[in-house]
């Protein structure tokens, strides 16, 4: 039953994606490219690429791309629906508990307690799409014609932009996609 | 009540609407739509308070899932009930949802021309530095706090996820667990010394 998968599947990304932002990355990555295969890493990276330049939440863009290519329109609005429902639970229940007793300092104990795993879980998704890019064979390997040289210039010029001028990641992206263009051609 | 109905309609198509403009505008999602929020249910149409959505913005922010959901949720049940965050529940997710269809029925197309290819290519190692980039400022902070048992979960939690396959849902569960032992230890230290955590 693909719509059951697809729901649970986006329902759990939505479950466990704690922490905001780059938080989905790690729990979409595990289930889908690693646990149904419904994508792969290069796919994946896309989609985070796509989510840096279009409005919307990085969970629900994956959510509407999976759904589409596996199963049309109806597995969008089932994955994404999926990708919704428990926030839109716990935020209503949570928001209840607010306006009772004025006190969630519990739960947001708990989740500044989780930030660490969070953090954790991101570098690891990160690492893989470091992995991916710098070897376009999708393994390490230690030989120097492994490597895509120019991927890690460019990944060198971006990390080295954001840190030292914290420049609007859009606009590195467009940079790093100019550059890409540019220096791939012409090799 | 004819008149109560029609002024219902028209607070719902404004919730709807200016919930759509917010989802619509806001690149790079996560917290970038709390201060257009703010500006926009706070000081334009003065649905809430100041404090009411700073409080809501710390409910959204300890829900899991996407933030601009969750924000939406709220402002939306709390203008106009369990409709209310309906209607704005489903404009905030609509503009993402329209484009990202179109882009997938396209992609396969778009992904093949070599000229999309190198410049994709090129963005991936870009996107590898932001998310390298995040990764560093949050972890960051971790060491600044200056407690030994963040440091301990945030490399454990590596350690297992990138050498053991471990699976995530597993590690967050697990660290939850120990995240809600160490607040509840914490919180009750802090009584007996009759100071606020």
């Amino acid at each position: 039953m693909i719509f059951l998968e697809l729901f649970w599947s986006f329902f759990q990304i939505g479950l466990f994606s704690v922490g905001g932002g780059y938080a989905a990355l790690p729990l979409i990555q595990s289930q889908v490219v690693d646990t149904y295969g419904w994508m792969t890493m290069t796919e994946f990276t896309d989609i985070i690429t796509i989510s840096q330049m279009t409005p919307g939440p990085i969970a629900i863009n994956a959510a509407t791309f999976v759904g589409t290519r596996i199963a049309g329109p109806a597995g969008a609005a089932v994955a994404t629906l999926g990708c919704i429902f428990p926030s839109c639970i716990i935020v209503l229940t949570l928001a209840f508990i607010y306006y009772k007793y004025r006190n969630i300092t519990m739960v947001q104990g708990t989740l500044k307690g989780l930030q660490p795993a969070v953090v954790a879980l991101i570098a690891s998704a990160g690492l893989s799409i470091v992995v991916m890019s710098f070897f376009p064979a999708g393994e390490i390997a230690l030989s120097a014609q492994a490597v895509d040289w120019v991927a890690v210039g460019i990944f060198a010029a971006a990390f080295a932009v954001l840190r030292i001028w914290k420049v609007n990641p859009i606009w590195v992206m467009c940079g790093a996609g100019v550059a890409g263009l540019a220096v791939y051609s012409l090799l | 009540m004819e008149k109560s109905r029609v002024k219902e309609k028209r607070l719902y198509w404004k919730l709807f609407w200016s919930t759509f403009q917010l989802s619509a505008f806001t690149f790079g999602g996560g917290y970038v739509i709390v201060p257009l929020m703010r500006r926009k249910f706070v000081m334009n149409l003065h649905w809430l308070e100041d404090d009411e959505m700073l409080d809501l913005t710390a409910i959204a922010q300890s829900t899991p899932g996407a933030m601009a959901v969750n924000a939406s949720v709220l402002v939306g049940y709390r203008v106009a009930g369990l409709s209310g965050a309906f209607i704005s529940v489903l404009a905030t997710i609509l503009p993402p949802f329209l484009i990202l269809s179109v882009i997938a029925l396209f992609y396969t197309q778009f992904r093949d021309n070599w000229a999309v290819n190198l410049v994709l290519k090129g963005m991936q190692a870009g996107v590898a530095a932001v998310i390298c980039d995040v990764v560093v400022s949050m972890g960051w902070n971790i060491f600044k706090l200056r407690r030994i048992l963040p440091v301990i979960m945030m490399v454990g939690a590596f350690v297992a996820s990138w050498f053991f396959d471990i699976n995530v849902v597993l590690v967050i569960l697990i660290c939850a667990v120990v995240g809600a032992i160490d607040t509840w230890r914490r919180e009750r230290a802090g009584k007996k010394e009759g100071k606020k955590l």
